[in-house]
Formats: C-alpha cells, sequence, structure tokens
C-alpha cells in the first residue's frame, strides 16, 4: 500500500477542501476503517456484487483479435458485462451500502458520461436512498440517453451549466452541494480522486477487478500477464486493474489517457502528458492548466475521460515509474470502437477503447508467450450515437 | 502593530470584498479607494479562479468576467503596488489554493511582501493542509488567516489556538451567496472561539442588509460582506462607484453603532 496515514501518496492526495467538509471526511475515513473490516457488511457487498452486479466479471481470451494482431495473447476483463454497464457499479454498490449503514438518506454524485450517474442511481434505488446527479450540461446533451435512464431510476438530474459544462464541472457543483447539506448525505465520488479518503476508497471497492483478473490469469495461462492496461480519467477502472499487480514488479501497467486531437494541440484531456503539479478538488495531483494555475478546458470524445486531473495515487506511480501513461487520440479510440465491434462483436464504451487502441500497437512486437489483460470499463451503446456523429452517418434515433 | 490588527482596534469592523478584475483592473482600484473612503476597515482581494468552489453563483461569475477581461495574478500585483502609494488599509487576498501553489508559494507571498498584501485567505485549504502554506507565508509576514464552519465543532479549539490576524467564522453552510436568514448557532460558536483565542472574530458569508451586519457585529468583532458588494458590480459595471460608496458607507455606520 502507497498511502501513508495523512492520504498520501508519495507528495500527492491530500485533504485540500473547505472548513465545513472537514469533520464530515475524518468522520467518513474513520466509518471506512470500520467497515472494511465489518463481516456483516463484506458479506452483504459481496451478496449484491455477486448476486445483483453479477460479479465475478468474466476474463476472456480475444483470440481473433490475437491472431489478427500477432504477438501477445489478448484478454479482456469484462467489467462492461456488469449490471448497468461499466466497472462503476463497484465503488457504488460499497459506497451507497457504506453510506445508509452511516445513516445517510440521500446520495450525490458527479458525472461525466453519465456510468456513475447511473450506478449511482441503481444502488440508491435498490437500496433505498434518495439520489441527485450532477451532470455537465454539454455531457447531458451528448449522453442524453442516459439523463433519462437515471431519471427512470428515481434520481433527479442537475445540468450544470457553470464553467466548462463537463464533468470538473460537476464535480465542483456536487461539492458545492455537499458544503450546502452534509448531516443527511453522502457525497459518492465516482473515481480515485477529490480529497482522502475518497481515492483509497474508490480504489479498494474497484480492486476487486484485479483481485479477480489475477487469479483468472493464473489460472488460465499459469503465470501472471506481461502488461495490464486500462484507459485513465479521475482512474477508477485503471486503479482497480492495477491494484493487486503493484506488487508484481515483471507486470508493465499501463494507463492510456486522452488526447483528444493530439497532445500538441489544445483539445486534448491528456493530464501525465502535458500536466504539471497542482492541487484541486481536494487533492495535489498533475492538472492540465495555465501558468496562472487556472484549471484549463481540456476536450476528448469520451465524456468519461474528459477531466483536467488524474487520481493522486496514479499520480505517484507516474513518478516513480512502477506504471506508465501513455496518450491515445480520438481518431485511435474511435478506430479501436469498430475493430473490436468487427473482430471479437463486442461494442465497448469509448473510454475503453483508448486501451483497446494502445494494446493495438504494442500487442504486435510482443511474444505470443506474453499475455496483456485489457480493462473493458464498460459498454459502448451509450457511444453508438457519438461514433455515428463522428464518422459523419446520420442515425435517427 | 501589524495593519490587520488595527482593522479592529477601533470599534466594530467592516470587511468588504470584491474580485479583482471585474469588469477591469483599472475600476477594480478605484472601487477598492472608494471603500476606503466609505470606511471599510480591511479589504479582501478576491484573486479570480477558474473553479471557485466555495462561491456562488454571484462571485462565480464575477471570477469568469475577471479572468475574461485578462485578469492574471501578476497584473493584481501591479494593481495592489499602486493602491499602495494611496492608502494604509489593511488588504487580504482571498483565493484558492491552486494559483498560489502553482505561482509557487516562495514567489507568491514575497510579491505579497513587496506590494504591500497583509494576509490571505484560502478557503480550500483546512487546518491539516495549512503547514506547507503557513511556513512560506510567515517568513514574508503575510497571515494566513483560518475559517470556522458552522460544522466545526470540536475542531474549533485548535483552529482557534493556531490562527493568526482574526478568525472568518463562516456563517451559513454551503457556498457564499446573499442570504434572507441566517440561522447557524452563531453565539455558542462565538464563545467557544473566545475560549480558545484573543484573537479578533469577523462573520462572513449570507450577509448583504444592514440589520444583517448589525447582528453579526453584536455578537462578533466584525461583518464581511462580499456577494451584495460584486452584485452591484455585476448590475453597474463600469459606473458602480458611487453604488458602492453609498452601500459601504451604510453598512459601516450599521455596524459602528454596534458597542
Amino acid at each position: 500500500m502507497s498511502e501513508n496515514n495523512n492520504g498520501r501518496y508519495g507528495i500527492y492526495g491530500g485533504q485540500y477542501i473547505p472548513e465545513t467538509l472537514m469533520n464530515e471526511v475524518i468522520n467518513l475515513e474513520k466509518q471506512y476503517e470500520f467497515y472494511k473490516n465489518d463481516p456483516e457488511f463484506n458479506q452483504e457487498l459481496e451478496d449484491l456484487l455477486k448476486n445483483y452486479a453479477g460479479r465475478p466479471s468474466l476474463l476472456y481470451y480475444a483470440e481473433k483479435m490475437t491472431k489478427d494482431l500477432g504477438g501477445a495473447k489478448i484478454y479482456l476483463k469484462r467489467e462492461d458485462l456488469n449490471h448497468t454497464g461499466s466497472h462503476k457499479i463497484n465503488n457504488v454498490l460499497g459506497q451507497v451500502l457504506m453510506a445508509k449503514k452511516m445513516g445517510k438518506t440521500r446520495v450525490i454524485a458527479e458525472t461525466g458520461a453519465g456510468q456513475h450517474g447511473v450506478a449511482c442511481a441503481t444502488a440508491a434505488a435498490l437500496l433505498g436512498l434518495e439520489c441527485e446527479v450532477f451532470m455537465g450540461k454539454e455531457d447531458t446533451d451528448r449522453q442524453a440517453l442516459n439523463v433519462y435512464r437515471m431519471e427512470l431510476l428515481g434520481a433527479k438530474v442537475h445540468a450544470v451549466t457553470s464553467g466548462t459544462q463537463t464533468l470538473k464541472d460537476a464535480v465542483n457543483e456536487a461539492m458545492r452541494e455537499w458544503t450546502n447539506r452534509v448531516s443527511d448525505t453522502h457525497y459518492v465520488l465516482g473515481s480515485v480522486m477529490g480529497p482522502h479518503p475518497f481515492p483509497m476508497i474508490v480504489r479498494d471497492f474497484q480492486s476487486v477487478i484485479s483481485k479477480e483478473a489475477r487469479e483468472q490469469i493464473l489460472e488460465k495461462e499459469g503465470k501472471l500477464p506481461a502488461v495490464v492496461m486500462a484507459c485513465v480519467g479521475g482512474g477508477s477502472n485503471a486503479m482497480g486493474m492495477f491494484y493487486n499487480f503493484i506488487g508484481d514488479k515483471e507486470v508493465r501497467l499501463i494507463g492510456c489517457e486522452a488526447a483528444g486531437l493530439g497532445v500538441e494541440t489544445d483539445k486534448n484531456a491528456a493530464t501525465i502528458a502535458n500536466g504539471s503539479h497542482g492541487i484541486f478538488h481536494g487533492m495535489k495531483s498533475y492538472f492540465c492548466q495555465d501558468k496562472y494555475g487556472q484549471i484549463a478546458p481540456v476536450y476528448s470524445i469520451s465524456a468519461g475521460l474528459d477531466y483536467p486531473g488524474i487520481g493522486p495515487e496514479h499520480a505517484y506511480l507516474s513518478d516513480t515509474g512502477r506504471a506508465r501513461y501513455v496518450p491515445v487520440t480520438d481518431e485511435e479510440a474511435v478506430e479501436a470502437f469498430e475493430y473490436l465491434a468487427r473482430t471479437e462483436g463486442i461494442i465497448c464504451a469509448i473510454e475503453s477503447a483508448h486501451a483497446v487502441a494502445h494494446a493495438k500497437k504494442i500487442a504486435p512486437g510482443m511474444s505470443p508467450d506474453e499475455s496483456i489483460i485489457i480493462c473493458l470499463s464498460g459498454r459502448g451503446d451509450k457511444d453508438v450515437a457519438a461514433i455515428a456523429r463522428y464518422r459523419g452517418v446520420k442515425v435517427y434515433e | 502593530m501589524n495593519r490587520i490588527a488595527k482593522a479592529f482596534d477601533h470599534g466594530k469592523a467592516f470587511i468588504p470584498f470584491l474580485t479583482a478584475g471585474d469588469p477591469n483592473l483599472d475600476k477594480t482600484e478605484e472601487y477598492i479607494m472608494e471603500l476606503v473612503k466609505a470606511g471599510a476597515d480591511l479589504i479582501e482581494i478576491g484573486i479570480p479562479f477558474s473553479d471557485p468552489i466555495a462561491e456562488g453563483i454571484v462571485i462565480q461569475e464575477a471570477d469568469i468576467r475577471a479572468l475574461a477581461a485578462g485578469t492574471t495574478t501578476d497584473k493584481i500585483f501591479h494593481m495592489v503596488e499602486s493602491i499602495r502609494t494611496q492608502t494604509d488599509i489593511p488588504l487580504i487576498f482571498m483565493t484558492y489554493v491552486n494559483p498560489v501553489f502553482h505561482y509557487g508559494y516562495d514567489r507568491f507571498f514575497a510579491k505579497c511582501r513587496k506590494v504591500g498584501i497583509d494576509g490571505i485567505i484560502i478557503p480550500d485549504v483546512p487546518f491539516e493542509e495549512k503547514g506547507e502554506v503557513v511556513e512560506v507565508a510567515k517568513e514574508y509576514d503575510v497571515t494566513v488567516i483560518s475559517m470556522i464552519a458552522p460544522t466545526s465543532e470540536a475542531r474549533i479549539q485548535k483552529i482557534a489556538s493556531e490562527a493568526e490576524g482574526f478568525l472568518y467564522v463562516v456563517s451559513s453552510m454551503g457556498v457564499t451567496g446573499v442570504r434572507n436568514e441566517i440561522k447557524t448557532d452563531l453565539p455558542s460558536i462565538m464563545a467557544a472561539i473566545r475560549k480558545a483565542t484573543d484573537l479578533p472574530a469577523a462573520i462572513g458569508f449570507g450577509i448583504s442588509t444592514p440589520e444583517q451586519a448589525a447582528a453579526m457585529a453584536e455578537i462578533s468583532d466584525g461583518a464581511i460582506v462580499g456577494s451584495a458588494i460584486v452584485r452591484m458590480i455585476e448590475k453597474y459595471g463600469k459606473h458602480a462607484g458611487p453604488h458602492i460608496y453609498t452601500y459601504v458607507r451604510m453598512m459601516k455606520e450599521a455596524v459602528s453603532r454596534v458597542k
């Protein structure tokens, strides 16, 4: 474990939030330390993950893709097959169950693509809590179906019109709402970001991905994979995918950032490639910003990766060289999205397609004795209309 | 005596806030001098930030206007330098940690001292994280102001005992902005503060009327008003000077009547 007692990962992390929230996050850490060792909580969570979310998720051998690329064996960790269609449910079930046990009656959440918002609305419906989701206005437009989905699940969706009207602004607004009403409300942060203890809690709940994947690959291959990779926005599926492999020094960890129109342009969200040290959204980490520390507007075709920062543990893994972060453009991601659909019959999320794209680049250069695990963080139904638009195809919904 | 202490040495203090660069820095300089003339005891100058998570819509929009007008930290330092040739009033910055951290703590606070800034309020640096800021600010005689919130409870003792300058007491839950009613039990918060420190404490968030300001001055050492002034600048733009003067004069009189 790389964090110390103050929620630091090297110099990164911390609790840079208004005083109004401090007692709440301190209490949250205490409650979490209790529940994570509470057999009853763990049993309930395990039951939900198995019988409601459909875990364990498959580790699928992508044989056609492997043959086509002619190098390392490709495995897909199928988080897209979870209930609600992405890895987000892993964290949400943990946090909402904990919120309920803490006596909270209401949860709030930010969402980018809508996957976290949908997962949160789902868990709130199941466990009987009120749910309000903050989503950038631009994202409510490009992911309109997910807005309606959340409303069907009984959640209230707020379209955030401040700033760039995307994920970062949704986080701003959720934090503002939390300071407004904290006593009955838990903020279900959706990624390994924000003030301590969120990066730790979200990572722990997501680490089920690599716990399963490690056992599954050992069973199938009899040895560890050469590479484990995932897309990175805030970084929750990547942290979950990396976590149980961090100690396996021979396993290379690769995070794929959204390079939008290219890292050399001003239209990207590649935080490790282009960002610098900053303190924002409760944490010290890397951020895309100008020379005066104003947070930069970022861009990606993928609403889920369209975030100007990255979780503090990723910043630490990058600095120490344990994980490597590579940029992947919109065009590469869209090509990979189409490639996986045609080759394996799997329509993955455009976020996950960033990881698929990088696997396509490196697999041919690797040996057939080696394997790569790609975290397929979500399914792509939500992206079909946007991909059609990108390709100039008119789709009438 | 440092300038901040002087703000509280002649009765209850009135502390106005405005966002630097809204509508432009020349106007900010002019408006700050109106605040001085109207009797302000200490002035909070907001350095605009792209993502001000502790602000309500009024100050959020002021930050957007200021940044769109090309306001930068360096230009604000320049403006303060010019103001310092005209007045000795205590001046403090209010901003978020990233503009300060990214500028470089050392470079930032050295500039503060050079231009005559006396203190800074950073709402996203709580007690637990203040060390890295305070140790540098101290070297340059810049006071880091601590905040107390309605939820602080047992934290009041440790925050107040390490505080310097004055304490900024947040009147209400939520973000900055005008409120019709302040419901927090402020007298008991003030009692806890008085037990822990002799420093003055001023109340901010949600105050806009002379009655509210007087009521806050009754139980504390002063009233802080931001959104009500920023709203005036939003409404009158480059012609807000006389409106600001009249308003602040009325507010200062309201708190001055409280003994």
